[in-house]
């Protein structure tokens, strides 16, 4: 209680625990609901995962440091032996979906712009903060879409949100993992030992050598893992840090462009299956790599763009 | 044996090229890193449990869920199809660029209507057909392949390089949160801010790209008059 009461904290901050208060409930029923769901083929490690998940986001605040990597681990168990599964889905009827858009028509892109428009806003209000935006959004949204309709009950929004938390899984906690990990390498002291290696390969105090080493690294591990995300965490580590940023170079503008570098990646390889190869076969495409194929050449052209942009913005 | 900390990284990179879980490959990974960078067990722990509340901000996407769902229930999907659906007499090329302004401005505010599945197969490859066909030409099988790489093409760049502008979305707060132990702190509007330019251009060589392919294509596959009316 002591955190909400403090006059220090921004009200934003407060909101924005709350808001993760609430969504750790979120996760929670996702939990308790599959727990209870009899198409589930395996409701126990579901529920552990999500409510796991549910108690560290809601209260890790609160929770010591271990306790929260305890919960972690125990969420990770039931993900790594397959066993957080979907269960009963009910997804809305296309007759169901067409008598509601008929009543609504293009107004529905009021709600669903709210979001962005509230995360915008709010973030240039210092006290409140982009993300309680996104927060603030959200509930303005839920609003108007209940002034447009009777049948958009509370329980329909918390039954939609547990249909899509539980399609997308466990893979959807990959970023926060991602990031744990980043800091694991960090603190372990990997980025020292990567930065002895490439240092003598790229001449130091040479940043603009370090941008190209470190846009085109964030593209090939990107091509190789598959996953801009995975590739961003271990390069920023090993080369973008020592390389670019310790010499004076804008965190914001190198940190960030070396993501979308690496996106340019993701379009040039067929391990991102999700994106070039699952589009293939949905299309009943004849070339597997029909695809790839049309994003090389837009791929090249943006790398490019990105590392001359990253050596004039430096 | 100081290169022995690497070993975490080489466990990634093998790991996702193999296509092994990734959840199985990111635990083995911090594991042995702790382990051999002497952080122990204890350290393993803390740091792992510390950074995920720290990273907390990444789910945010849960609260975002909340309508995403509801949206959907409400006639997002047919909404989009219908404005887009409002484009007449554009080339095959053109719907696909007209496609990706839409989908890029949506996308910055994280707005999506299905991907390929729920979007380009059933909406827009039919309106590129289409477009041939209002041409007067029988649409030819290897120039509709070509089309369908291109669509899913834009759809991709319009999707990485605009998400990538919505103040909140989740690459921002990886690299934020990757900058932030390395001592860097950077806030999720400048980051924002800074792909701007990028995106523009992304999505400006995805226009001019697939819409000077398809000419090249129309010309090649039906004789010099091209695609249009």
């Amino acid at each position: 209680m002591a955190f909400f009461t403090d006059p220090s904290i921004t009200i934003g901050t407060k909101l924005l625990e709350v808001i993760y208060i609430f969504m750790g409930l979120m996760a929670i029923y996702t939990g308790v609901k599959n727990l209870r769901d009899k198409e589930n083929k395996s409701p126990v490690g579901t529920c552990v995962f999500w409510c796991a998940l549910g108690i560290v986001i809601a209260f890790g605040r609160w929770i010591p440091a271990v306790g929260n990597g305890i919960l972690i681990v125990i969420m990770v168990v039931p993900a790594i032996l397959q066993k957080v599964k979907v269960g009963h889905v009910s997804a809305p009827t296309e007759k169901e979906v067409d008598t509601n858009y008929k009543k609504i028509g293009m107004k529905i892109f009021l709600p669903a712009l709210m979001i962005g428009i509230c995360a915008i806003v709010c973030a240039l209000i210092p006290v409140i903060g982009a993300l309680t935006g996104c927060g603030i959004g959200v509930i303005l949204a839920a609003v108007i879409l209940m002034i447009y309709s009777r049948d958009n009950k509370p329980v329909v929004f918390l039954n939609d949100s547990e249909r899509l938390l539980s399609t997308v899984g466990p893979l959807s906690m990959l970023p926060m993992l991602l990031a744990s990990l980043g800091a694991i390498f960090t603190a372990a002291g990997v980025g020292d030992v990567i930065a002895g290696i490439v240092g003598n390969v790229i001449p130091e105090g040479n940043v603009n050598v370090g941008i190209i080493v470190f846009a085109l690294g964030m593209m090939l591990f990107t091509m190789i893992m598959g996953n801009a995300f995975a590739a961003i965490t271990v390069m920023t580590v090993g080369i973008g840090a020592p390389f670019v940023l310790a010499y004076g170079a804008d965190p914001v503008v190198i940190g960030m462009v070396a993501l979308t570098c690496g996106y340019c990646g993701t379009l040039c390889t067929p391990m991102a299956a999700n994106f070039n190869i699952v589009p293939v076969a949905m299309l009943d495409m004849k070339n597997r790599m029909g695809v790839i194929k049309n994003q090389v050449i837009p791929a090249l052209i943006l790398i490019v763009v990105q590392i001359v942009y990253m050596i004039m913005f430096k | 044996m100081e290169y022995l900390k690497l070993i975490g990284i080489l466990i990634v990179i093998v790991g996702f090229a193999l296509k092994k879980d990734s959840i199985l490959i990111i635990m083995c990974a911090a594991i042995v890193t702790a382990l051999v960078g002497g952080l122990g067990i204890e350290g393993l722990l803390s740091t792992l449990g510390q950074s995920f509340v720290d990273n907390r901000s990444m789910a945010i996407f849960i609260i975002v869920m909340l309508v995403t769902g509801t949206l959907e229930r409400n006639g997002l999907k047919q909404a989009a199809a219908d404005l887009i659906r409002k484009v007449k007499g554009a080339s095959a090329g053109l719907v696909i660029g007209l496609y990706g302004v839409m989908r890029m401005i949506f996308a910055a505010f994280n707005v999506s209507f299905g991907g390929v599945a729920g979007f380009v197969r059933p909406i827009i490859m039919p309106m590129a057909t289409g477009a041939i066909e209002a041409s007067g030409k029988e649409p030819n099988e290897d120039h509709v392949e070509e089309l369908k790489g291109m669509a899913s093409g834009m759809e991709n760049i319009t999707w990485f390089f605009g998400q990538v502008l919505f103040v909140g979305g989740s690459g921002a707060l990886l690299v934020q949160s990757t900058l932030k132990p390395l001592g860097y702190e950077v806030e999720l509007l400048d980051l924002a801010k800074v792909e701007i330019p990028i995106g523009i251009i992304a999505l400006i060589v995805g226009i001019v790209y697939y819409y000077l392919k398809d000419k090249k294509l129309t010309k090649k596959y039906y004789g010099t008059e091209g695609g249009k009316k």
